[in-house]
Formats: C-alpha cells, sequence, structure tokens
C-alpha cells in the first residue's frame, strides 16, 4: 500500500472516519485543532456531521447525546480542554456509551503551555471525573499506531460499551511521519445497538438511558455491572510492546512519545555493551501488569521516564510490587527529554 | 545510507517547515524512513521557527535529537543556536544573504549560500528555501532531486501546481551554485 505523510492529527482525524465515525463535535484548542480542522472538511464528503460547540462542556454533552443513539462518535480536545469535559465522561461512563475521546497532552497545570506532556496520566487512567469508573487508554507511539489505535479505540468502546480515550501528546500530534491507511469500514458490518440505543420510540416502548438511580441498592448492583465489566478489560484488553526485552538485564518503562525515545536509548546502550530493554506500555488503562510482573523478575532494575513529575510510574511500581528497585526520571512543563539525557539519567544508576 | 538528524531553522515565513517537509517525503518515496518535527510555540511571520528531520534506513524510533548532523540556518540567531550544536564534522548551511557574520568553529564543513539573490535571479524572492534545498540535496545527497521534485508535486497542488517549474528551477540554480563554488 501506498505511504503517505501525514501529521499525527490528521491521521487520527482521518482513522475515526474510516472506523465509521461520522459524528464529530469539538472546539479547538492548540495542538491538536488540525484534527477538528479535518473533520470539517472531510466529514461532510462522506456524509458526516461536524459541529464546532461553543466550549468543551457543550461538547462532551452533545457527544453524550450523539452516543445515546449508538452512532459511533468523537471529540477531542487537549489538557484543559479535557479538564472542561470530565463531568461528562462521568455521565458517559455511568450510562455506558461507547464514545472516543482524544486527548493531544500539553503542559499543565492549569493554562500551562502548548508542548508535549505526559501529565494527564493520572486524571485519564485513575478516573478524572466523579464516580467509581474506568475509561479505556490508549497510548500510540508512532503515527502508524496512532491509526490502528484510533480504529481499536471505537471497537473496544462498542463491544464494552464504555467511553475509549486516545491519550497522546503534541509530539504525536504535531508531527508528520509516513502511514498506510486501513481501507475504509463499511457502515454496515459495524455492531449492532439496536437492543439498548435510542432511535425514536415508534413500534416499541420508549427506553431509557440513565447513570441515575435514586435507590442506593439499585445503584450499588449498576456500580457492581461495571466493576464486573472493568475486571473483564483488566483480564483481556492489556497491551505493550517489548523492545530487547529477550537478554535484558535493565528494564526501560515509557509510553508513548517518551516509549520511542527509549528505543533510541537501548540501540545507543546496547552499542556500549549494556542489556537494556524497553517495556512499552500500550493500554494504559488497562494497565500491561501481568507482564511486567514477570520482565521484573528477570531484570536487576526499572527505570521510568516519562514527561510529568512521575504519574505512570506508580502503576509501575504496583507491578514490580518491591521486587527489584524502580527509578524514575521525567522532565516537566512540556519539555521532552533527549535520548542523551536519558542515557546520562541512566547511567547515574549503575 | 547513515542516519541523518537535521535541523531547518530560521525566521516564520522564510519556508523552513516546508523545507524540511519536502526532505521528509523526499526520503520516504525513496523508501527510506523519516520523521519531521516542528516546533509549534506562538510563532508568527517574523519569528523563529524550526523543525528538525530525521532519515533513516532503519524505522526512525526518536524523533527528537541530541545534535545535528545537519543544520540549515536561514538567519543569524538560527546558526548561533543550533549551528553550536552541531556535531563535529557536521555540514551548516547558511543563508548567506542575511547572515554577516561567521560562527566560530573549525570542525564542521560551512556551506553558505546567498539564497535571496538566486531567488531574485529566478524571479520570485519566495523561493529562496528552495535554493538552500537545492544547495542542500547537492551538498548531502541524502535526498535526490527527483525524489525531491515528486514532493514538491505533492506539496504544490491545485492552483498553485502553477508554481512548481519556479521551484524546480530554484532548486536546480540551488545546486549549480554549490557545484561552481
Amino acid at each position: 500500500m501506498k505511504k503517505l505523510m501525514m501529521k499525527g492529527n490528521e491521521a487520527i482525524a482521518e482513522a475515526a472516519i474510516r472506523a465509521g465515525c461520522r459524528l464529530y463535535f469539538g472546539y479547538p484548542i492548540t495542538p491538536q485543532s488540525e484534527i477538528a480542522e479535518y473533520m470539517s472538511r472531510r466529514l461532510p464528503e462522506v456524509g458526516g456531521t461536524f459541529l464546532q460547540t461553543e466550549s468543551e462542556v457543550a461538547t462532551v454533552n452533545m457527544v453524550y447525546g450523539a452516543a445515546c443513539t449508538g452512532k459511533r462518535v468523537m471529540t477531542s480536545t487537549s489538557s484543559p480542554g479535557f479538564s472542561l469535559m470530565q463531568e461528562g465522561i462521568s455521565y458517559i461512563a455511568g450510562a455506558e456509551l461507547p464514545c472516543v475521546f482524544v486527548n493531544v497532552v500539553r503542559g499543565g497545570p492549569g493554562l500551562g503551555d502548548i508542548q508535549p506532556a505526559q501529565s494527564d496520566y493520572f486524571q485519564a487512567t485513575k478516573g478524572g471525573g466523579h464516580g467509581d469508573y474506568r475509561l479505556l487508554v490508549l497510548a500510540p507511539s508512532t503515527l502508524q499506531e496512532a491509526i490502528e489505535l484510533t480504529m481499536l479505540a471505537f471497537d473496544l468502546a462498542d463491544k464494552y460499551r464504555n467511553p475509549a480515550l486516545i491519550l497522546a501528546d503534541g509530539m504525536i500530534g504535531q508531527m508528520m511521519e509516513p502511514v498506510e491507511l486501513p481501507p475504509m469500514r463499511d457502515l454496515s458490518t459495524l455492531p449492532d445497538h439496536s437492543s439498548w440505543a435510542l432511535t425514536g420510540a415508534e413500534g416499541r416502548a420508549p427506553r431509557k438511558v440513565t447513570s441515575f438511580n435514586i435507590d442506593p441498592y439499585g445503584l450499588e448492583e449498576m456500580n457492581k455491572r461495571y466493576q464486573e465489566k472493568y475486571r473483564r478489560v483488566e483480564r483481556e484488553e492489556q497491551r505493550w510492546e517489548e523492545y530487547k526485552t529477550e537478554n535484558a538485564e535493565y528494564l526501560l518503562v515509557g509510553y508513548g512519545t517518551m516509549g520511542r525515545i527509549l528505543k533510541s536509548v537501548a540501540d545507543r546502550l546496547e552499542e556500549e555493551g549494556l542489556a537494556v530493554g524497553v517495556f512499552r506500555p500500550i493500554s494504559l488503562w488497562p494497565f500491561p501488569d501481568r507482564r511486567l510482573k514477570e520482565l521484573s523478575e528477570k531484570v536487576r532494575f526499572v527505570f521510568t521516564v516519562e514527561m510529568s513529575s512521575g504519574q505512570m510510574v506508580e502503576d509501575v511500581r504496583l507491578a514490580v510490587d518491591g521486587r527489584i528497585p524502580v527509578h524514575f526520571y521525567g522532565r516537566m512543563g512540556g519539555v521532552v527529554p533527549t535520548p542523551e539525557e536519558v542515557i546520562r539519567a541512566f547511567k547515574k544508576l549503575l | 545510507m547513515a542516519y541523518h538528524g537535521i535541523v531547518i531553522a530560521g525566521f516564520g515565513g522564510q519556508g523552513v517547515m516546508l523545507m524540511g517537509q519536502i526532505i521528509a517525503e523526499a526520503a520516504v518515496i525513496e523508501g527510506k524512513h523519516s520523521t519531521w518535527l516542528p516546533s509549534y510555540g506562538p510563532e508568527m511571520r517574523g519569528g523563529t521557527a524550526n523543525c528538525t528531520v530525521v532519515v533513516d534506513e532503519r524505522p526512525v524510533a526518536s524523533p527528537v535529537i541530541d545534535s545535528p548532523t545537519e543544520v540549515i540556518a536561514m538567519n543569524y540567531p538560527s546558526m548561533v543556536k543550533f549551528g553550536g550544536r552541531l556535531q563535529s564534522g557536521g555540514i551548516l548551511f547558511v543563508n548567506s544573504s542575511v547572515v554577516d557574520r561567521d560562527i566560530e568553529r573549525d570542525d564542521i564543513e560551512i556551506i553558505k549560500v546567498p539564497v535571496n539573490e538566486i531567488a531574485e535571479e529566478v524571479g520570485n524572492p519566495r523561493v529562496s528555501n528552495m535554493v538552500m534545498l537545492g544547495a542542500f540535496v547537492e551538498v548531502t545527497g541524502i535526498v535526490g532531486t527527483e525524489a525531491v521534485k515528486e514532493a514538491l508535486k505533492h506539496k504544490l497542488t491545485g492552483s498553485k501546481s502553477a508554481l512548481l517549474e519556479l521551484n524546480f528551477e530554484a532548486v536546480r540554480r540551488g545546486a549549480e551554485f554549490v557545484r561552481r563554488r
């Protein structure tokens, strides 16, 4: 297939359309505005609807409404915008509706800056809104993977009736590299949601899709159902990539942008005679803890690198469970560590 | 072909982003692997802009680089900032139409190209970036001229396709300048 040079944001947008997404609501924010821009041009061509909302709060509630109809729907934003959406995301998770969010993370907290960061990991994986809920969280490290994971996010959202999130960062959004686009999904092959979707009550009893239950015992039963689903996701949907872990004595752990930079680090350390592998979580929730636990039994220590003060490292520590040391290096505020500075930090640990 | 990490920098409006995209796309056309990473701060015409292009035979792991193998500096601040980070033995391309000072390094190769003057001769000052691209391609051979032309065709479509010949000519004149040096 022909390779195209695409910008990350455009690749994600095109992948969503090829996955069968025909509804997009969004509000511009750097560094992901190209997703909305692309959708505004492309969706009308395929018979879809693009709507620029007045705010992220409006966006998330439009996504909520559209998701009630069982159609594939997406929005994208960056950190401050994703914070604004949290209330609605909690409602959507409670109502068990499939839809896809994209957070192209930038430096925070607050208004922060517009540079690439990974400081929204807690918010993405631990539930940024209220209540006991989880998002399916996928973190691409190349643009080809961004395409594949965007397609997968729609499928997983449908499969589990749960919102899914692509957690990227400004570098994935803004960079260009060659990609191969998958074929356009035939809309007639999309999952059938006619058993629950709100499609107009003509000829059938009216339905209600809600996260609300005034009876605590009833609400507890709903929560039990959510938790049962989350346990199933944890069993079946852990995803990761391993690089040079076969005979590794040391293990680097990083996701997304950092995950690919760590491969360069491992290559250079190998040239110096050090056996260093990379473990790159692809699903951030569910966190791929089972495999990381296995690997931690074979290496001397784990070195986690993030573009944050250290968020995913907490999940790494839980997986490693004190068997070996877990070290951390991070840059904040939108600073992307270079391979050389990670190598320097690593060598201090030897 | 070895690994190349290229930084292209200048004022906003000098076409540094496009130059990088053409190099990256030309590399992919030739079957190599490439990434293009822009600086995307609050830039505007007259501000500073830069992009990093990695070209390799293997899939590119890090699109972020420590020290470039080649630098294209379209203005003085870019020459100082990125020329200083250039690897020993690397090549620095300088827009000598606007940079009238030298960088104090004797461990690198410096190629000075008066891109504005050559672009004026070609007939349009806006193609000065393509003059520099021609010089870069001629000296480094990282990508070939044919692939560059092909990449330009992808970029200049619709009404802009009328500008293709002008851009090809600018690339050719840049290459010619460094050959005659």
